[in-house]
């Protein structure tokens, strides 16, 4: 009955000649927050594109539970100033009636920038489009690919804030891959920490102090969660099924 | 029916056609960056009218047939040793180039090449008339009927598989539509102009609209317009008809640009 949304099994990509992933093993249960995390050319953007079902793996399986449905928000859109798009416009391909549109944008908090062009929001508004987007289509699964590049402090961590908001009032997982080590950690239920392979995961805190975690971030890393860290709706004790102790799975 | 009998109808109506395709589809080729991907399909005509003329097939189809196989071909080939250009660009000048060698071969078919290069849009036939506007109504039935999930596998091929749509499917319907077109505004423009009919009316038509759905009614409309101007004009002034055409819809686009800053002042 407690069936992930979506699991993924032994997945291998090879991409350009390069082995991109390798075996990995990865599960989303409904309503958790994951996060990627891994430092660049890891793999992190071509795992969450297998999820999305936007790459077929060349190794593995990837099972889905029955209609899932994705609500997808990528790093960027390839529209320069060459294609005019409304932010409304944008909203209506994801399908939803005006009242529906409005709402999405009032939660993501640009209620009044339906009529601006897309080309013209900042950076903040850009991602809070693309949230509105994805909420439209009331999906089971968030997916966001470093939703927060280019953002300053405040915004990162109000942009967290807005995706803990929508899992907790929607109930839909959300899986982000991510740069901002400790601002993530703090938002996310359970972290992955990705290097071509799964090198750590589980709750935050013991992903932090795990020796693969700290082989790749630096011992730097730990500091700045410390400043961070909050109380989780669940404890640190021994009842995680995938968090305590952290699995390490060697190459 | 003693309209249509007229020549100068005829050549409007063919204009008209072509560009009410060309409008909107020309809008893909300028959003996803294809301008170098219609030359090489409209170059690869002139490959295909030759083959049409050597074996007695209707020219038609062995442009529509060289045009798919030129898309398949720079789709199989794409993303390996080359950048996308490089590779555009050997493919388009090598049609045209083996097109022309090709139809050397062929005897007395000389004069026609021109009319294949620039188009022959004073000499349309009713039956020309019929497969231009059964290809463009083709062409933006296509276009209509996937509309939203062409803008979106455009905006972000990803996005559009995570919303359960195939990008590369959405991809081969551009290149189908493309074919199609180029197969109906040879006779109008010539293989050599082409793109320009894509590119010049979107372009211009970019300045003024703020969805997709207007950018493209506008290219419509503004591709229609250059077509009567520039047929207007190949009449007075006893030029070319075709680029004559491609010369209007260019105008319009240096004229769009002076005029848009000053639409956007009044609103």
């Amino acid at each position: 009955m407690n069936q992930p949304l979506l699991a993924a099994q032994g997945v291998g990509v090879t991409l350009g000649g390069a082995v991109v992933l390798r075996d990995v093993r990865f599960t989303v249960a409904r309503g958790e927050i994951v996060t990627v995390v891994g430092p660049n050319g890891s793999g992190k953007t071509t795992l969450l594109r297998v999820l999305i079902g936007a790459l077929a793996p060349d190794r593995g399986t990837v099972t889905r539970v029955r209609g899932l449905r994705v609500g997808y928000v990528p790093q960027r859109l390839a529209m320069d100033r060459a294609m005019p798009m409304t932010v409304d416009r944008f909203l209506r391909l994801a399908g939803g009636d005006r009242a529906a549109r409005a709402q999405a944008l009032a939660r993501v908090g640009i209620e009044a920038l339906g009529g601006r062009q897309m080309a013209a929001l900042s950076g903040g508004q850009f991602q809070r489009a693309m949230l509105a987007h994805a909420l439209l289509r009331k999906p089971d699964l968030l997916a966001l690919d470093e939703p927060t590049q280019g953002l300053d402090q405040p915004g990162v961590a109000a942009f967290y804030k807005l995706i803990e908001a929508v899992r907790r009032e929607d109930g839909c997982a959300v899986v982000m891959v991510s740069h901002d080590l400790h601002v993530v950690m703090s938002a996310s239920d359970r972290v992955v920490c990705l290097n071509g392979h799964v090198c750590c995961e589980g709750a935050p805190t013991v992903v932090s102090a795990a020796p693969a975690y700290r082989a790749l971030f630096g011992l730097g890393a730990e500091g700045t969660l410390a400043l961070y860290r909050h109380v989780h709706d669940h404890d640190h004790g021994d009842d995680h099924d995938h968090a305590a102790p952290a699995m390490e799975h060697t190459p | 029916m003693t309209l249509l009998g007229d020549f100068l109808v005829r050549a409007g109506l063919a204009g008209v056609g072509a560009a009410a395709a060309a409008g909107p589809l020309g809008c893909f080729v300028v959003w996803r960056r294809m301008a170098y991907f219609g030359d090489a399909t409209a170059h690869a005509a002139i490959l295909g009218v030759a083959l049409a003329l050597a074996t007695e097939a209707p020219v038609f189809g062995g442009v529509l047939a060289a045009a798919l196989a030129m898309a398949a071909l720079i789709s199989f080939a794409s993303g390996r040793a080359y950048a996308a250009d490089t590779l555009l660009g050997v493919a388009a000048h090598s049609a045209l180039a083996l097109g022309l060698v090709a139809a050397s071969f062929l005897q007395g078919v000389r004069i026609d090449l021109m009319s294949y290069l620039f188009g022959d849009i004073l000499a349309v036939t009713r039956a020309d008339l019929a497969v231009i506007w059964g290809g463009a109504a083709l062409v933006i039935a296509l276009l209509a009927w996937r509309w939203d999930r062409l803008l979106t596998a455009t905006l972000n091929a990803d996005l559009a598989a995570a919303e359960g749509a195939d990008p590369r499917v959405e991809r081969l319907a551009l290149m189908l539509a493309l074919a199609v077109l180029v197969a109906v505004a040879i006779k109008v423009v010539g293989a050599l102009l082409i793109t320009a009919l894509l590119i010049i009316p979107a372009a211009a038509a970019r300045a003024f609209a703020r969805t997709p759905e207007a950018m493209a009614a506008f290219a419509a409309l503004i591709g229609a317009a250059a077509a009567l101007a520039g047929l207007a004009a190949s009449w007075r002034l006893d030029t070319p008809a075709g680029p004559s055409i491609v010369a209007a819809a260019a105008a319009a686009f240096a004229l769009s640009n002076l005029l848009a800053p000053l639409a956007r002042k009044a609103g």
